[in-house]
């Protein structure tokens, strides 16, 4: 028998009883668009994630105090051992190297702050002017930091959207004097309405230099740097001339953790990977839920047509073609199930993607193909049994039954 | 043709063991027209669907065409059956989702001829049985003589020399029924050998070779 008779004979089975294909179709079609939605997540969350490593550009290090061990067991010296600061020194030392283009240096903390009797309790981010490019700000008024020297201290700040509409309420903040702890700083600029950007919430921060930061907070230690190599291709020797400028400067201990952007950036796409296929794996669960239907299925069909199978018998049709006639029915139904599965699935994606527009949810074309090919193989392999059960019907029997 | 040499066959029904064929004999030549009668129970059926290949004998010899094919496989004797064996059955046993014309091509179908080849012979089956202009009709479409006629264009489009028919007429009125038989004894007139099972005295006197089944057990009477 040839390829296109089994099928063509397949088809017009399936055609010809219309309430179980359809509700073959129907469970196939479920399982394939509940694979394809929920690796949609996985593969939304780790776009998401990349987007907002990619915001800051995959050419970067990120330089922190105290030595993280990566991969390994911490070593008996770093155990109860404080990590030796890095201090603005440190930081302009960096700032110098020839691999090195620019730097991002970071104190964090909170403070009150006071204008004309208004107090408020906000975010500090000392850094320099590299922050707002770096990340995208918008300024609605003034400039953002000025450009000077790391250890100069300058007594101005900048504002978020909300402490500066807060505090100043209508008037003009520009020019004006408040106090930050104990210490009086001029406004020379507020941030335009951004929300959370990175780990700062832009509205609730007062930014001010670094140097005068440190001064606020009566420290000398920048918590964290985040350093941008000349190009991509130097990214190792700058890593490695960090630490060796750090390293001279802090009597030969190695006490720092300089890590690679697009490192982590792999990490996380691998560890989302497995997420995402963690998760299509689940899903494929509903699969051989609705194999054991075409199982179900498959057999009516032999039961409804033993008459038919009978006669196939008795004009000379094989063992091994009544299996290849059930079996390409099931196979076709999957098949057609699981494109209807397919267009199921990609719609409910679109809808998700329309009321979470943050998320770019999207099914990753392996899944939607393995998700294919797996409802094919369920449908394959639960039909097995009630081809061959056909396959073994007595052929008088089989006649009698008509 | 065919040659039956102490066919047995029993059954268990139930409790009870059921010899439904008791040594037959039986020798038909080729282009014979032999008729199989009997009451119910008396193993006409069954001497009917071992000679079909479909059941095999407990013991016992049958040479069709001069080899024993009593002790084959299931698939030896399907592909015998599609080659020596053309079926003609009381309730028809069309496909209802098929056309006429792609009733009568199934047999060819699954042998895996080209759907060309196919089509060309199974129209002249069609024509051959009368039904020129009922090929794209379903069954439901047709009257239960048209059908049978189809279920004969199917039965004698492989080119079979033996055809089996069992009660060809049972479910048709009188007209229709002897359209049919007609049909069938010009085929048998032709070449091809002719074994009907019936219940009507009539038919089974028209035929050269009369066999008649009582309890298992086989007479002949071949007409001078």
């Amino acid at each position: 028998m040839r390829f296109a008779d089994s099928s063509s004979i397949a088809l017009t089975a399936i055609i010809r009883y219309p309430l179980r294909s359809s509700m073959l179709l129907l469970a196939i079609a479920i399982g394939v668009s509940a694979v394809l939605m929920l690796t949609s997540l996985g593969e939304g969350a780790r776009t998401y994630v990349t987007k907002e490593f990619n915001s800051l550009g995959t050419n970067l290090l990120i330089i922190t105090p105290g030595k993280i061990e990566v991969g390994g067991n911490a070593s008996a010296a770093s155990i109860g051992q404080a990590a030796r600061p890095l201090t603005i020194e440190d930081a302009m030392a960096i700032e110098n190297s020839p691999y090195i283009d620019s730097i991002l240096p970071f104190i964090g903390g909170s403070l009150t702050i006071n204008f004309e009797g208004r107090e408020r309790n906000v975010n500090i981010v000392g850094t320099n002017h590299n922050m707002s490019e770096m990340f995208d700000y918008d300024m609605a008024e003034g400039r953002f930091l000025p450009v000077i020297a790391l250890d100069k201290v300058s007594q101005v700040a900048v504002l978020g959207d909300t402490i500066a509409s807060e505090l100043f309420q209508n008037q003009n903040p520009l020019g004006k004097w408040l106090r930050i702890g104990d210490r009086r700083v001029r406004v020379i600029g507020v941030v335009d309405q951004m929300g959370q950007s990175g780990s700062v919430d832009v509205d609730e921060t007062a930014f001010l230099p670094i140097a005068f930061a440190a001064q606020v907070f009566n420290t000398e230690s920048v918590q964290k740097m985040m350093a941008n190599p000349r190009s991509a291709d130097v990214m190792e020797a700058a890593r490695k001339d960090i630490i060796r400028t750090v390293m001279a400067r802090h009597q030969g201990h190695d006490d720092i953790t300089v890590l690679d952007q697009g490192a982590i950036l792999n990490t996380f796409n691998s560890i989302f990977l497995v997420l995402t296929s963690t998760l299509g794996a689940i899903a494929s669960i509903s699969l051989i839920v609705a194999g054991t239907l075409i199982m179900n299925v498959m057999l009516v069909a032999v039961s409804q047509r033993t008459g038919e199978i009978g006669l196939i018998k008795a004009l000379g049709g094989q063992r091994r073609q009544i299996i290849t006639l059930f079996l390409t029915e099931a196979a076709i139904l999957s098949f057609i199930g699981a494109v209807f599965g397919v267009v199921l699935g990609e719609g409910a994606i679109y809808l998700m993607r329309e009321f979470y527009p943050a998320v770019e949810f999207r099914a990753p074309l392996w899944a939607t193909f393995a998700a294919v090919a797996m409802a094919v193989l369920c449908g394959l392999l639960f039909g097995i049994m009630p081809a061959r059960r056909a396959a073994a019907l007595d052929p008088i029997e089989a006649l009698a039954s008509h | 043709m065919i040659e039956l040499v102490d066919i047995c066959r029993e059954f268990t029904v139930g409790e009870e063991r059921v010899q439904a064929l008791k040594k037959v004999n039986l020798l038909i030549e080729q282009g014979e027209y032999a008729s199989i009668m009997g009451p119910s129970g008396s193993g006409k059926s069954t001497l009917l669907n071992v000679l079909g290949l479909l059941d095999t004998p407990d013991s016992g010899q049958y040479l069709l065409n001069g080899s024993n094919v009593a002790q084959l496989s299931d698939d030896e004797l399907a592909a015998r059956r599609q080659a020596v064996i053309g079926f003609v059955f009381q309730s028809f046993h069309l496909i209802s989702r098929m056309t006429a014309l792609e009733n009568v091509e199934l047999p060819m179908t699954l042998s895996g001829l080209s759907a060309s080849n196919r089509k060309q012979r199974a129209q002249q089956m069609l024509e051959r049985t009368g039904l020129a202009d009922r090929m794209g009709h379903r069954p439901d479409q047709l009257s239960g003589g048209q059908r049978q006629r189809v279920a004969i264009a199917r039965s004698i489009v492989m080119q079979p020399r033996l055809l089996l028919a069992d009660e060809p007429t049972g479910n048709l009125d009188s007209k229709s029924g002897s359209e049919v038989l007609t049909l069938l004894e010009e085929l048998n007139d032709e070449g091809i050998t002719l074994v009907m099972v019936t219940h009507d005295q009539a038919i089974g006197d028209r035929s050269r070779l009369s066999l008649r089944m009582y309890d298992g057990e086989l007479t002949a009477k071949r007409k001078p």
